[in-house]
């Protein structure tokens, strides 16, 4: 079953602050993408290692959209890509559609 | 403490400016998405401690650190456990945060390197104090140099000061405010409006006086606390 993203962390941080949640967000909508994009980019070129740290990256916005199964699948797929290999890639994939798909919705 | 963040993540500059926000101890004055910028900004400002990035593109942030001349306190960031026994060879790098950051770990971190400044100044104020053991003063155009610890008495006559040491005298024009001021706090203490003393040099006190070799000091009403203060009375 597909993990569902969430904003709770970034609620903890706020404290309530509804312009920082929203400040979030935003930049997430915006930052996101780009990240995603550059990745695409390095897989498809099969730059392995650049890709790796393009995962690495995402691994942050992963655990604060509270993906902890996907966290888990980052980190392992990180790892393979070092190796040059790729075969978590469509798994991957899926994390990354489910992200954009929640951050969209706001 | 004023601290800059470097890190090409416009999320975690947020999150830690955020962190940073609702720590009393630390105040954000820039925020950098890249170490050469950062670098430039340090070049010309001084910084008590930098949020650092490790995984930065073209300039991580260990290169960051190793191109700095003096590096102020560094509290690194990243998604990385595996960095950690790296990221503790270099001496500036105080803690080590693994992303998301909490509030707590924040708080943590800043606290460290709080202790590591007042650690710092301690040391650094020490090495001052080494520094200067001589005093230099001008008699008959002549610099003489003075052992500052050997000073036991300075004594104010009219234009002069009479510095009496272990093993002479000197008749210096000068005031007992500006020999005050060179003279090391912790070991000098001005006990009257014409007698500054090494308190080290005491042999007794007696009621407003206090003897130090042969000399009878007079010890002000207002001085006296002062003085007892410092003696490591039993």
């Amino acid at each position: 079953m597909t993990e569902q993203p969430n904003i709770e962390m970034i609620k903890q941080m706020s404290g309530g602050d509804v312009s920082f949640e929203e400040k979030m967000i935003e930049i997430i909508q915006r930052e996101l993408p780009k990240e995603i994009n550059l990745y695409h980019e390095h897989l498809k070129n099969a730059d392995y290692l650049t890709a790796a740290k393009d995962v690495h990256k995402l691994k942050h916005k992963i655990s604060i959209l509270g993906l902890e199964k996907s966290y888990k699948l980052a980190v392992d797929y990180e790892n393979q890509l070092k190796e040059n290999k790729s075969s978590l890639s469509d798994a991957f994939e899926d994390i990354l559609k489910n992200m954009l798909g929640y951050i969209n919705t706001f | 403490m004023n601290c800059i963040i470097v890190d090409d993540e416009e999320m975690a500059r947020a999150i830690i400016e955020q962190l940073a926000s609702k720590n009393p101890n630390v105040t954000v004055d820039e925020t950098f998405s890249n170490a050469l910028s950062a670098i430039k900004y340090l070049n010309q400002n001084e910084v008590d401690l930098v949020f650092l990035d490790i995984h930065m593109p073209d300039f991580t942030g260990f290169d960051f650190i190793q191109t700095i001349k003096n590096p102020p306190k560094i509290v690194l960031s990243t998604s990385d456990k595996n960095f950690a026994i790296e990221a503790f060879e270099y001496e500036c790098i105080v803690d080590y945060l693994v992303k998301p950051i909490t509030q707590e770990r924040f708080d943590k971190a800043v606290k460290k390197a709080l202790a590591f400044k007042k650690t710092s100044k301690i040391a650094e104020d020490k090495e001052t104090a080494e520094n200067v053991q001589d005093l230099y003063v001008n008699i008959d155009r002549r610099l003489i140099k003075i052992d500052m610890a050997g000073i036991k008495i300075v004594e104010a006559k009219g234009d002069y000061i009479l510095i009496k040491t272990e093993t002479k005298n000197y008749t210096v024009h000068s005031t007992l405010k500006k020999i005050e001021d060179k003279l090391p706090n912790d070991l000098f203490l001005k006990v009257h409006r014409s007698y500054v003393i090494n308190t080290s040099k005491i042999v007794d006190i007696e009621d407003n006086s206090v003897l130090i070799d042969r000399d009878i000091i007079p010890v002000s009403r207002s001085k006296r606390t002062e003085l007892m203060e410092r003696l490591n009375l039993l």
